[in-house]
């Protein structure tokens, strides 16, 4: 990769640190030339005094502190709180990028919900060799008890963040669909309440599209699938407590919602009827936001050794009493092999071509394709297909050659548990610096779908940050931090 | 109120007043060793760890005795330091700190940022004392800690949580507790120094006087009956004084106020004997004469009023925590 300096007007001296490569660049174009929609925010960083700049960001880490936006580290020192890693540098997407992105997202959730419904149900595109049956039947996460079930408005996946990113030609494709229990959602919205604070006026003049009636939708969104004949439902987030990394957002998103979080321990079912335990009797459950995987969520049904959810959950599912968002077995349509058939799903559904690619990806089970990615690792990146949160993964360019070697033997032992891609190179966004400058860091795109009576995308999503120079791991449990996004109207 | 939330906030709330309690027990009792007296300090200690709970739960007990006679004396700063610091032991303070903050931090939505703050900053001071080797600055520096720390968690419970289900749950925690501790004490006292006595001897009349400072009652007392110090006017101000919230009468009303205002909040149907053996214990308190329970059986007088709070307890939990699902639907 070759790097090169900025060039003319915008030798700036915060901008030091900052060089171009063959990413995308989000706020410079290919000669060094600021993007029309960035230049009032460069102009704000540029002639804000550094001290200022400073002492913003120290009231912004004060109000994630007061706020309790923190997580939990154990250990030694038992009960020490750390804040979330942000950057106060929002990342802007125009509205016309915006309103591909949402048509796209809207046309994909659409789709595999079609997909999901079919699959448990008619198999129709199975049948059609669409997508081969080996691929769904032999994925981890297809639900056999699903098949034949019925689920409110036919919703399988309510609630999905999709990952997206953009490549050196500035187009943003999908890398992953997250459709069990997706994260981060709390942060995009904190992350936002603390940017109103610290560039208010830099907000206002940009006309930002608004992204704080969240928690309503998502309460709206549940509210529609509601079992038959609960006009007034109670809605609760079930959570697996209190050790849980993302506990701090489940806890939130109750309290914004304004309903009871639970945990399995307080959830009782009699007769195939839900039911929370309160102080005053037994109040009947109807729509469960549920944040606890499939195979903890009923030790009857899954996984017995199970203490996260409840007995008895699944039969009153599958009696109808009661709503999960998400449904059992949605983790069949975000499995990374399916992954590569997507674009071919939406066609046989929608008749429609994708609005946002996927990254070109190899299925490993074909004998053709293998045998190029072994040839090729050292190009490409291997992932296991049942592994989120960067795991499990082989980055080829910054792999050696014994590493390489356990690759290839785990590949063929197991083909249909590994894909390969390419190695991506994703944009770069401005970030603020520990030393006060600005430098590019990675960055991708997390939007959150709702899917109710209709689809409910809110303008922006939460842009994870590799906030190591040069690294491209975003995720929060790898070095990663986040970003506010600023939609425009415009 | 779910359940789970409710009994997390009973027991943050037990915990809190009992290592207050415990606090102030070994405070006193250090002081009074200072003093020349004819009470051995094994005898003393004997009655504080009655006073705590079990000398079992203390493990002084000879593991080779089957009969679990009292053998081994560990000293009193080994004994005083486990009753502060031993976390294995389930009566010290320490341990009683860390279950309430784990309680609570189970619940921290729940409680006010500030109630949290004040806990998490009890546990981080005692954390940090403990782990420095045993002196006496180190417990002058503890125990004073500890009854502040309880006193500005209470402080800011009522001042900054709003006097819903939960305040109320929180209380009635605080006074059941408050109420079985001060019995527990008077009933250790009735058998051990008020049975052996004449009350011209100057160290029963420490004694007496200790026992009144364990309850922060020596002022009060005085101010209602001058410090003219006599076995029946001890016992009876302690007992069933009706406006000095350590004494166990005012601890029941209290609880009982607590409990009908929850009843209130949950209009549940099966609080009926709960709230008939609150009731029942409020009005035996209220109702009683001092020399009438002297008459008869102090002690049984007391025994009664442990049994009954734990009938309490168990009701609590019947009806509002533990109840099984039949009963529930059963309306």
């Amino acid at each position: 990769m070759t790097t090169m300096p900025l060039r003319g007007a915008q030798e700036h001296p915060l901008l030091r640190e900052y060089f171009m490569d063959a990413a995308f660049d989000e706020m410079f174009d290919g000669d060094g030339a600021i993007r029309p929609h960035y230049q009032a925010l460069f102009h704000e960083l540029t002639t804000l005094p550094p001290e200022e700049i400073q002492r913003r960001k120290q009231s912004a880490d004060a109000s994630f502190l007061m706020q309790g936006i923190t997580f939990t580290v154990y250990g030694r020192e038992e009960g020490t709180e750390r804040i979330f890693p942000y950057d106060l540098i929002p990342r802007l997407v125009t509205g016309e990028e915006w309103d591909r992105i949402e048509r796209g997202l809207t046309q994909r959730i659409t789709a595999l919900n079609l997909f999901l419904h079919d699959v448990y149900n008619d198999q129709k595109i199975l049948a059609q060799g669409v997508v081969p049956r080996e691929v769904v039947y032999s994925c981890q996460q297809f639900r056999r008890q699903m098949r034949g079930l019925r689920v409110p408005r036919n919703v399988y996946v309510a609630i999905a963040g999709t990952d997206l990113l953009r490549l050196e030609n500035g187009e943003y494709v999908v890398l992953e669909d997250n459709l069990r229990v997706p994260s981060g959602v709390s942060y995009m919205l904190t992350n936002r309440r603390i940017m109103k604070r610290t560039l208010p006026s830099l907000f206002r003049d940009y006309g930002v599209r608004p992204i704080d009636h969240y928690p309503q939708a998502l309460l709206a969104t549940l509210r529609s699938l509601a079992p038959e004949g609960r006009p007034e439902p109670t809605i609760v987030v079930l959570t697996p407590g209190v050790y849980n990394s993302a506990y701090f957002e489940h806890t939130w998103l109750a309290r914004q919602m304004g309903v009871e979080l639970v945990e399995g321990r307080d959830l009782v079912i009699h007769d195939n009827v839900v039911y929370m335990r309160t102080t005053a009797g037994l109040k009947r459950v109807d729509v469960i936001y549920r944040r606890v995987d499939d195979d903890f969520i009923d030790p009857l049904a899954f996984r017995g050794d199970s203490i996260l959810g409840a007995a008895g959950l699944f039969n009153a599912y599958r009696a109808g009493n009661v709503t999960l968002a998400n449904a059992f077995g949605t983790g069949v349509a975000d499995d990374k092999a399916l992954y590569a058939y997507v674009p071919a799903i939406i066609r046989y559904y929608l008749s429609e071509d994708p609005i946002l690619n996927n990254v070109e990806t190899y299925l490993l089970t074909d004998a053709k394709q293998r045998s190029h990615v072994k040839e090729n690792l050292d190009k490409l990146v291997v992932k296991a297909v049942g592994e989120s949160g960067g795991y499990g993964m082989l980055v080829g360019p910054q792999s050696s050659a014994a590493e390489r070697e356990e690759f290839k033997r785990r590949i063929d032992s197991d083909p249909r548990n590994y894909i390969a891609q390419p190695t991506l190179c994703f944009s770069r966004a401005p970030c603020l610096l520990e030393d006060g400058s600005i430098g590019p860091r990675h960055v991708d795109l997390r939007p959150y779908i709702l899917f109710g009576d209709k689809v409910t995308i809110v303008p922006g999503g939460l842009t994870r940050v590799a906030l190591r120079q040069g690294s491209l791991v975003v995720n929060s449990s790898q070095g990663g931090g986040s970003k506010d996004t600023w939609v425009l109207s415009l | 109120m779910l359940s789970r939330v409710a009994d997390s906030l009973y027991w943050t709330s037990r915990y809190l007043e009992r290592a207050e309690h415990t606090a102030r027990l070994i405070d006193i009792n250090m002081g009074l060793m200072l003093d020349r007296s004819r009470v051995s300090a094994q005898r003393r200690w004997q009655r504080v760890l009655a006073a705590v709970g079990s000398a079992q739960g203390m493990g002084w007990h000879d593991d080779r005795d089957p009969n679990g006679e009292p053998e081994r004396w560990p000293g009193v700063t080994a004994l005083v330091h486990a009753l502060c610091f031993d976390t294995t032991k389930h009566a010290s303070i320490t341990a009683c700190i860390f279950a309430a903050r784990e309680n609570a931090r189970q619940i921290r939505d729940e409680i006010s940022t500030e109630q949290w703050q004040r806990l998490n900053g009890l546990f981080h001071e005692i954390s940090r004392l403990r782990t420095a080797s045993p002196s006496e600055r180190n417990l002058a520096e503890f125990l004073p800690t500890i009854i502040d720390g309880v006193h500005l968690f209470q402080g800011v419970t009522d001042t900054t949580l709003s006097h819903g289900e939960g305040w109320q749950v929180l209380r009635v925690g605080r006074y059941l507790e408050r109420a079985w501790c001060l019995t527990t004490l008077l009933d250790v006292y009735e058998r051990e120094v008020f049975a052996g006595g004449d009350s011209d001897d100057t160290s029963e009349y420490l004694e007496w006087i200790g026992l009144l400072r364990t309850c922060t009652a020596f002022e009060a007392f005085c101010r209602v009956n001058t410090a003219d110090l006599t076995h029946e006017r001890i016992l009876g101000f302690l007992l069933l004084d009706p406006d000095f919230p350590h004494s166990v009468h005012y601890a029941v009303d209290s609880l009982h106020n607590a409990l009908e205002a929850i009843q209130q909040h949950t209009r549940t149907q099966h609080g009926g004997e709960l709230m008939r053996v609150a009731g029942r214990l409020k009005a035996t308190l209220g109702f009683a004469q001092v020399g009438e329970i002297l008459a008869q059986d102090p002690v049984r007088y007391l025994r009664r009023i442990l049994e009954q709070c734990r009938e309490i307890h168990d009701l609590i939990y019947a009806v509002y925590i533990q109840y099984s699902v039949e009963t529930a639907l059963a309306v």
